[in-house]
């Protein structure tokens, strides 16, 4: 009874992994198929390809059967590139059916990620998402480390009503800001350039939070042997207080990163030019150009959730755990 | 020894956060009181915007659809991650594999997300008709449908709804399906972490007095996971909320079709603030309004909390 309880238990949690991850695997799966076996209804797991073809005696060419009448069949030929040839020499052929016959076989297409990147300057998306998250992660570090270490180990007048100002700030959603920072941004100048991208996001409430819940734990013995050996306030954090914080920094590192990458309001708004387009956004503005090229809207969906599953999967246990714990705490 | 004030060190953050926080929702207070237009801000109006949404249509239509949103996706939400946090909680072999599946959506971009389920809903070449064929259902309009669910489904008993109980339409269904899928991961993840922190006794006293195990589940699982499930549905009442960017690259052309039934009201702040209107000011009130209704809810929920408290 006990071993088809757990049985059943296993069963259930793959089924449902299963679905979970159905949508990942049909993309992937998708971005390999032809386009014309797409828009054929093919619609499977597999990268099948299901075509005819003619062998005129010398030379073996793509067709697509129209009719056949008895022992022959009229036939459209293919070019290199699958589209039906539209000259009325390749169109409508009477060919002997004997020499017709239909080939179905896997054939993974991978050049559709080539194509998808060539398409539109996904190189230049990728560009513009790696600086904006590697200079918000740095400033995020920064400003949250120096303000956490005050606000976990000084005493200074206001400590208390600023530290509670910045928490009630982080209470309030992104879309309540939005309007007003355009606003803002557009008076400064700063709409359509690095800085409405970057500066606006270089300080986190919850990483300061976060650190100064941290910061606060560190025994307070070590700033006082610091201290008699003259040690300065500056040094203590670089010296004392980051390095027992390795783990809780890479946290809030992750945090941050993962924050960026898939930001996309935000830059939807505060950007216009073409050059300044993050990955989240050039890849919205490429779904709606080529809405019907299914299998390159796949590919394209495919390497821009690639790096940020690669680095989850190389850190999973950490970035659940901090997930996790971001729970508890709140 | 030379000492920088504590000042200097809160300053950076502090700079950021007050130029770009704490002012833009001064700013959004005052422009939701001015006119706005072409050429910028106009005269004072007073109440004029806030009237006006009473009136508008549309927001109350934005509205509906993003009740519907959160009454089906946080419930449902809450289910379904319970059970998988128990079942996941339950096993030692594999538990940080399935962790790990379960956890890609809530770490991948809603962006990609939706243009796969965009593809998915796709009536003709799609995953969802496809796998409905298989087990021999008929296949459904999805995105398309702007019919309610609950008419949808009443139709194929052969029965006829009133127009006040048809529901959700089948598009914004498909959307609520979305956003179930990709709060599961984090929900499920957080209630592990609450599951964990019962004390073992617990189960073990109830094994001794012959409790079952749905038993155990419902008495000492439900009650004593419930800060959790407090902490849960604030979280997933509010971030369900803000639902944008399913909306904006699953439906459409135009986007919150079809009929206006997937239009969400993060959506409409956009689309007056940065669509053809551009009436900045009009959207800053909406948005305040929003801010308010989600504030009123958090704390509605706070007091609940403190009265159903184990």
């Amino acid at each position: 009874m006990q071993r088809i309880g757990k049985g059943l238990i296993y069963f259930v949690l793959a089924l449902c992994g299963l679905t979970m991850i159905m949508p990942f695997l049909w993309m992937a799966t998708t971005a390999l198929k032809s386009q014309i076996e797409v828009n054929k209804g093919h619609v499977g797991f597999v990268p099948i390809d299901d075509f005819s073809y003619y062998h005129d005696g010398a030379v073996e060419h793509r067709v697509k059967v129209v009719s056949a009448e008895g022992d022959s069949a009229y036939v459209h030929f293919f070019d290199d590139e699958g589209f039906i040839i539209r000259d009325p020499a390749y169109t409508y052929i009477k060919v002997p059916a004997a020499a017709v016959h239909r080939e179905r076989k896997v054939v993974p297409h991978w050049e559709n990620f080539t194509k998808a990147w060539n398409k539109v300057p996904f190189g230049r998306y990728f560009f513009n998402t790696i600086l904006v998250s590697l200079t918000v992660m740095v400033g995020v570090i920064v400003t949250g480390a120096l303000s956490a270490y005050a606000f976990a180990r000084m005493r200074f007048i206001g400590k208390d009503f600023l530290f509670y100002l910045f928490i009630s700030m982080m209470m309030v959603p992104q879309p309540i800001y939005l309007i007003p920072s355009y606003v803002l941004l557009n008076h400064l100048g700063w709409i359509d350039t690095y800085q409405a991208l970057i500066i606006p996001w270089m300080a986190n409430i919850f990483t300061i939070f976060l650190l100064r819940q941290h910061f606060k734990t560190i025994p307070q013995d070590l700033f006082d042997a610091a201290a008699i050996d003259g040690c300065s306030r500056f040094r203590m954090l670089w010296q004392i207080v980051l390095p027992l914080s390795k783990s809780v920094l890479a946290t809030a590192a992750i945090f941050s990163v993962i924050g960026s990458w898939n930001s996309f309001m935000w830059p939807l708004v505060m950007t216009n030019s073409e050059s300044l387009r993050v990955l989240q956004v050039g890849l919205s503005y490429f779904s709606q150009e080529s809405s019907s090229q299914t299998t390159l809207l796949m590919a394209a969906s495919t390497f821009s959730i690639a790096p940020l599953i690669a680095l989850f999967l190389l850190a999973q246990r950490q970035i659940i755990s901090s997930f996790a714990s971001s729970g508890l705490k709140g | 020894m030379k000492k920088f004030s504590p000042f200097m060190y809160i300053l950076p953050a502090a700079i950021i956060i007050v130029l770009f926080r704490l002012i833009p929702i001064v700013i959004s207070f005052v422009i939701s009181f001015f006119e706005w237009n072409v050429d910028g801000m106009g005269g004072f109006i007073g109440m004029q915007n806030y009237f006006d949404i009473l009136r508008d249509n549309e927001f109350w239509q934005s509205m509906v659809n993003t009740f519907w949103l959160v009454i089906l996706v946080v419930p449902c939400s809450l289910v379904f991650s319970l059970v998988f946090a128990n079942l996941l909680n339950s096993i030692k072999f594999l538990r940080a594999f399935f962790r790990t599946v379960y956890f890609i959506p809530t770490v991948t971009s809603m962006v990609a997300i939706s243009i796969v389920w965009k593809i998915i809903f796709n009536q003709q070449s799609g995953l969802a008709n496809y796998l409905l064929r298989m087990v021999g259902f008929e296949p459904l309009g999805w995105l398309a449908e702007s019919d309610g669910i609950f008419k949808l489904l009443f139709e194929s008993i052969g029965m006829e709804l009133p127009i006040y109980l048809q529901g959700p339409s089948l598009a914004l269904f498909s959307i609520i399906l979305v956003s179930i899928w990709r709060s599961l991961g984090y929900n499920t993840i957080i209630y592990l972490a609450g599951l964990q922190n019962i004390p073992g006794v617990y189960y073990e006293a109830a094994s001794i007095d012959g409790a079952s195990r749905s038993r155990q589940f419902f008495d000492i699982t439900v009650p004593m996971i419930s800060p959790t499930t407090y902490y849960v549905m604030m979280m997933s009442t509010i971030t369900t909320f803000q639902v944008f960017s399913q909306v904006y690259l699953m439906t459409g052309p135009p986007i919150g079709g079809p009929l206006g039934t997937t239009k969400v009201i993060v959506y409409y702040i956009f689309d007056k603030g940065f669509g053809e209107s551009g009436n900045l000011s009009y959207a800053s009130a909406i948005a305040l309004v929003l801010f308010g209704i989600i504030l009123t809810l958090t704390m509605l929920q706070k007091r609940l909390e403190k009265h159903v408290h184990y």
